[in-house]
């Protein structure tokens, strides 16, 4: 366990002392969405139907623009050997590392979603809604991508190819969180949507740890 | 299954069967065509072109089917070592690509007349346009590696992740429709399956069938030909290298 929370820290560390990891994601996630009123146009009710899907989308967005770093970087300056050598199982250190990611990137997100609702117009409930299905839902962006980032890890044009695996997997999450934060937004109950959100994020959490790390040790080979 | 993993083998047996699978393919084929376009009643409601359907779904079929089979396949290769069956991974993966793509184009060209419009965002088309992108994710992630046995591994567990996220997919893209749009949009509710017509539909399937199969050995066929050029190559490249070696020794002594 301390070698998970020692690898934790270390990740987060480098996030915020290595040239604003968390700051670029939060920025970019708002710049895409403040491109939305300005395609679209600036019609109240357009912008509040769309609001939850426009926040969700870029969200996706965000977080996957992160993802590269996650094991490229200790790829290249050798780290992730030094790592595979612990005596803790590969599958904890990729656990901790997604960790990490989603403190460094998932959170921030979160944090500037309301406010982001707000702009685009969303009601108070919705964006309440908005609040809790990102924090149950965003666990699974940063471990489903963590496979992604693996996968692609030393590979050349990987950030490009890692979009295009991770998205089509991303689906589930988004169609779910869109629900979530409509029904919360039109009165009805967000609960099994949450509930679902929860599910995906535990089964991924218990699953992607084991495929992204076969994928690293192949990228270790 | 370790019997067949020797290439060898492999293509004896291959070179034995497929001309038996193509025959197959274009008698099933001819039986199917003839009988769905030409000796298949038209529908009561949607006429003739209804006759889409003989293509149309069994080309669906085969999308879903082929990325089963590209999964089992992964799943050998990743825990046997077997290296034909990453090879049948490989070599079917466009297949399923053609297969899900003719769907969608086959779907839209039904769509239009019958629905008004070439797309719905209904819960099966997009489901099968998601599996479209796994595959082409699939294909270019074999691409992106320049050594085939890290190529075929990654990919291996690719397809496996994408297998377990398929129903979640498809499940999932069901209840958004079911959320949004109760029963608004189009429901395949079109004829009861009469006999007349399933027949037909049945041979097509197997016909499709038999055509991937013939299609899946010709394309192992050509991956393993391509796999040994490139070690001929990589010797060849080795024997230059060492006769330069020799020569450039002999010159500076």
């Amino acid at each position: 366990m301390t070698v998970f929370w020692a690898v934790v820290r270390r990740d987060l560390l480098l996030a915020f002392r290595q040239g604003g990891g968390a700051g670029m994601a939060v920025t970019f996630f708002v710049v895409t969405v403040t491109l939305f009123p300005l395609g679209v146009g600036p019609e109240p009710n357009v912008l509040a139907r769309i609001g939850s899907g426009v926040v969700w989308v870029s969200a996706l967005l965000a977080a996957l623009l992160s993802l590269d770093r996650l094991f490229q970087a200790d790829l290249e300056d050798g780290g992730l050997d030094l790592l595979s050598l612990s005596p803790e199982p590969l599958e904890i250190i990729v656990l901790a590392k997604c960790l990490a990611h989603w403190l460094s990137t998932g959170l921030p997100l979160i944090a500037v979603a309301p406010l982001l609702g707000l702009l685009m117009g969303m009601p108070g409930a919705g964006i309440g809604g908005l609040v809790l299905a990102m924090l149950l839902g965003t666990p699974a962006l940063s471990l489903i991508g963590a496979v992604g980032a693996g996968l692609t890890a030393g590979v050349r044009r990987g950030g490009v190819l890692l979009s295009l695996l991770v998205l089509p997997l991303y689906i589930p999450i988004l169609i779910f969180g869109v629900s979530a934060v409509e029904a919360a937004a039109t009165g009805l109950t967000a609960r099994p949507h949450l509930l679902i959100l929860a599910a995906m994020s535990l089964f991924t959490a218990v699953l992607a740890p084991l495929a992204a790390a076969a994928a690293v040790r192949l990228a270790l080979e | 299954m370790h019997r067949f993993a020797n290439p060898t083998r492999f293509l004896r047996i291959a070179n034995a069967v497929l001309p038996w699978c193509v025959s197959l393919t274009a008698v099933l084929f001819v039986l199917g065509l003839g009988w769905g376009l030409f000796f298949s009643p038209p529908d009561y409601q949607q006429g003739e072109t209804v006759r889409i359907m003989y293509v149309h779904v069994p080309a669906a079929w085969m999308g879903l089917f082929i990325y089963g089979v590209m999964a089992v396949a992964s799943a050998v290769g990743l825990i046997w070592r077997h290296p034909l069956a990453e090879l049948t991974a490989k070599a079917a993966a466009p297949i399923g690509a053609a297969f899900t793509f003719l769907s969608l184009v086959t779907g839209s060209l039904w769509g239009k007349p019958m629905w008004g419009t070439w797309w719905v965002w209904d819960a099966r088309l997009t489901s099968m346009l998601i599996l479209l992108f796994l595959y082409i994710g699939y294909i270019f992630l074999w691409d992106a590696f320049d050594d085939p046995q890290r190529a075929a591994k990654a990919a291996a567990i690719l397809a496996l992740v994408g297998s377990v996220n398929l129903p979640i997919i498809k499940f999932s893209v069901d209840w958004w429709n079911t959320l949004h749009q109760p029963a608004s949009v189009v429901t395949m509710q079109g004829p009861k399956i009469d006999s007349a017509i399933l027949w037909p539909l049945i041979v097509m399937a197997l016909a499709f069938k038999a055509f991937f199969v013939s299609v899946l050995l010709v394309r192992i066929k050509a991956e393993l030909a391509e796999r040994k050029l490139r070690i001929m190559r990589l010797n060849q490249v080795a024997r230059e290298n060492s006769r330069l070696g020799a020569a450039q020794a002999g010159a500076e002594s």
